[in-house]
């Protein structure tokens, strides 16, 4: 049995910034392997551990700095990993879910793998649609936001719990081929180690250009166009307390006092 | 093709806020489109459910009475049948945990570009949608193009529709085909246990500033100096280091106390959700853009590991 799993690189943006145009300023960006994504990659490793899972197959639509993220989610135990990657995509300032999809696709019907793991959402531009798209477009079952994942073998069903709102959890029994959104806390994520990280640098890390995929310009028309990008007006009307730690830790004491909160 | 199809959402017999909000951000579009506001509701008791959503603006409620509770099969066939039907210039669905379930399968069943987490819609001729990115510290508008689209919003954004109108209910036939493979078996409730932060006063919160589970003593101390009750964002329960029921959140506890001190969290929408009814709310965090501050009626920038020990000092 493969896993696949979907490992984005998603940037963080600095406390202080500034916008550009449509994006963020490239020297305020921190690039690192999407949290959700993260407790995916555990998540198929642990299967693999456990017995039913004989490989554990990454992919990524990314330029090749995402190859740094990529080495993470080797190291920590993906057995080797697939990088999409064209020219034509790099002039497009938003990846629609449909874009992500098509190209998805192309890889998912070469590697032909038995369960799809996907984050939520992606921790930058967050649509949380990619998974619950792809399961429709590839003909998978699917289950969005798991947050605990027991698979059944012998009758190839996964039970999943799905995280709702208000700490309620629904239970549901899906039968694979399937696509599931994990959600955080499904698991503990390892830290890479030393001997993973050295292993990591001889696993494989296949590009593909959308030709090698057998898609044309079309597959990734973008019916979405960013155009504007700005820092939300602040609503606020917060009383902010200047001074140094002990003068603002003083006025905060205040109000708490005459909240009648603390004494 | 220039209605709009509104597609509300219940769990367990009650309609949930979202639906309400979905029928204002419904109309707003059938305003500016000039078209009918059509909404769907699926599964379970769906009479009672359309009496509901038979608000002012609402032209059409069609029921499809399929099921008891939400099934994304269910689900995307019944939407997709009733766009054929309908044709609709804009299709709505909420940006929630079920939103997430089956609003994307149905965008890419009907060929719909697809924009999520809507805080804002605007149509002029063509959709508009204001969406945030990087958790929120940024906001963006994006033109969906094609010829019709889909969109997802964000719960809390828009007020809930009032009022009673004079929709015609219509029940509708969709013949689901039940091929399975996903099946409910049940619902649990978590979160339980010996503390109810729901019902505390005074709540001192932390999230990911805290960076080592190694520094939580340091709120603990807070906490027990000032009498106040634990609490925390997500990552914090993740990384196992505080029990589920002390998540506050969209998927944790709704809370309400006089003050809420959220130290070391940036206020992302899911947090927001669980906090944002406190009387009172400070926040203590380094970095000034935080989206936790748009909410905050006191702040301070800082660095908690030296505000937190002064204010510790203020209290013994
Ligand atoms: C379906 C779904 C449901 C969710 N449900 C919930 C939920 O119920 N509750 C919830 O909380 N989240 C929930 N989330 C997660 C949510 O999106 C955020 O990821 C989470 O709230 C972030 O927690 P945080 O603010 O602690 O961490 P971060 O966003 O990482 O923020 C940490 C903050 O600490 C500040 N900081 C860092 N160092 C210091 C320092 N030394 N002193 C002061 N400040 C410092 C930083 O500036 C930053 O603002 C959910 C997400 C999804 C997709
Ligand atoms: N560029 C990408 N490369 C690989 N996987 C992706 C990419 N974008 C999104 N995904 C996957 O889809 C999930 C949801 O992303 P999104 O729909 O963009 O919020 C992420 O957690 C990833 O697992």
């Amino acid at each position: 049995m493969k896993v696949l799993v979907t490992v984005k690189e998603v940037a963080e943006v600095a406390d202080d910034f500034e916008i550009e145009g449509t994006e963020v300023g490239e020297r305020y960006l921190e690039y690192d392997l999407n949290e959700w994504d993260d407790y995916a990659v555990e998540e198929a490793v642990q299967l693999k551990e456990e017995g039913p899972v004989e490989e554990v197959v990454t992919v990524t639509i990314g330029p090749e700095r995402s190859e740094e993220t990529i080495r993470m989610a080797l190291a920590k135990g993906a057995d080797r990993a697939v990088r999409v990657w064209d020219d034509a995509l790099e002039d497009a300032d938003l990846l629609d879910v449909e874009t992500k999809t098509n190209l998805l696709e192309a890889v998912v019907e070469e590697e032909d793998p038995d369960l799809v793991l996907t984050g939520v959402q992606s921790g930058d531009d967050n649509f949380g649609a990619t998974g619950v798209s792809l399961a429709d477009e590839i003909g998978f079952q699917w289950g969005a936001v798991v947050n605990a994942l027991d698979y059944d073998h012998d009758a190839g069903v996964a039970h999943v719990h799905r995280e709702l709102e208000g700490g309620v959890e629904e239970l549901t029994d899906i039968e694979l081929p399937a696509v599931l959104t994990i959600q955080t806390g499904i698991n503990e994520p390892r830290y890479a180690s030393l001997r993973g990280i050295r292993q990591a640098q001889s696993k494989e890390i296949a590009t593909k250009s959308l030709d090698d995929v057998g898609l044309d310009a079309g597959a990734i028309e973008s019916d979405l166009t960013m155009t504007a990008m700005y820092e939300p007006e602040s609503e606020s009307d917060a009383e902010i307390f200047e001074g140094d730690a002990g003068e603002t830790a003083e006025r905060l004491a205040e109000v708490l006092r005459e909240k009648g909160v603390a004494e | 093709m220039s209605d709009v199809l509104a597609v509300a959402e219940h769990r367990r017999g009650e309609l949930r806020d979202v639906s309400y909000e979905l029928l204002t951000a419904g109309r707003q579009v059938a305003d500016a489109t000039g078209g009918d506001l059509h909404v769907a509701v699926v599964s379970g008791d769906t009479e009672a459910f359309a009496d509901n959503l038979n608000r002012e603006g609402v032209d059409y409620v069609h029921t499809v009475g399929d099921g008891e509770e939400f099934d994304h099969d269910v689900y995307v066939q019944a939407v997709e049948a009733l766009h054929a039907e309908i044709d609709p210039q804009v299709l709505v669905m909420p940006n929630s945990v079920n939103g997430l379930d089956y609003a994307p399968a149905v965008a890419n069943r009907l060929d719909l570009p697809l924009a999520t987490d809507a805080v804002g819609i605007e149509y002029d001729g063509g959709l508009t949608v204001t969406r945030e990115m990087y958790g929120s510290k940024v906001e963006t508008t994006v033109e969906v193009g094609g010829d019709q689209q889909a969109v997802t919003i964000r719960g809390a954004e828009w007020p809930a529709a009032e009022g009673v109108g004079d929709a015609e209910i219509a029940p509708f036939d969709v013949g689901i085909d039940d091929e399975g493979g996903a099946t409910v078996t049940g619902f649990e409730e978590v979160g339980g246990g010996d503390v109810d932060i729901s019902e505390a006063d005074f709540i001192v919160s932390i999230g990911r500033g805290i960076e080592e589970e190694e520094n939580l003593p340091l709120i603990e101390d807070l906490v027990e100096a000032s009498d106040a009750t634990l609490a925390s964002s997500r990552p914090i329960v993740d990384n196992g280091w505080l029990p589920k029921n002390r998540q506050v959140g969209q998927s944790g506890k709704v809370v309400t106390p006089e003050v809420y001190l959220a130290i070391g969290i940036s206020g992302a929408v899911q947090h927001v959700a669980g906090m944002k009814g406190a009387d009172t709310i400070v926040a203590v965090n380094t970095d000034p853009n935080a989206p936790i501050f748009d909410i905050a009626d006191y702040g301070i920038v800082g660095d908690l590991f030296e505000v937190v020990p002064e204010l510790i000092e203020e209290f013994e």
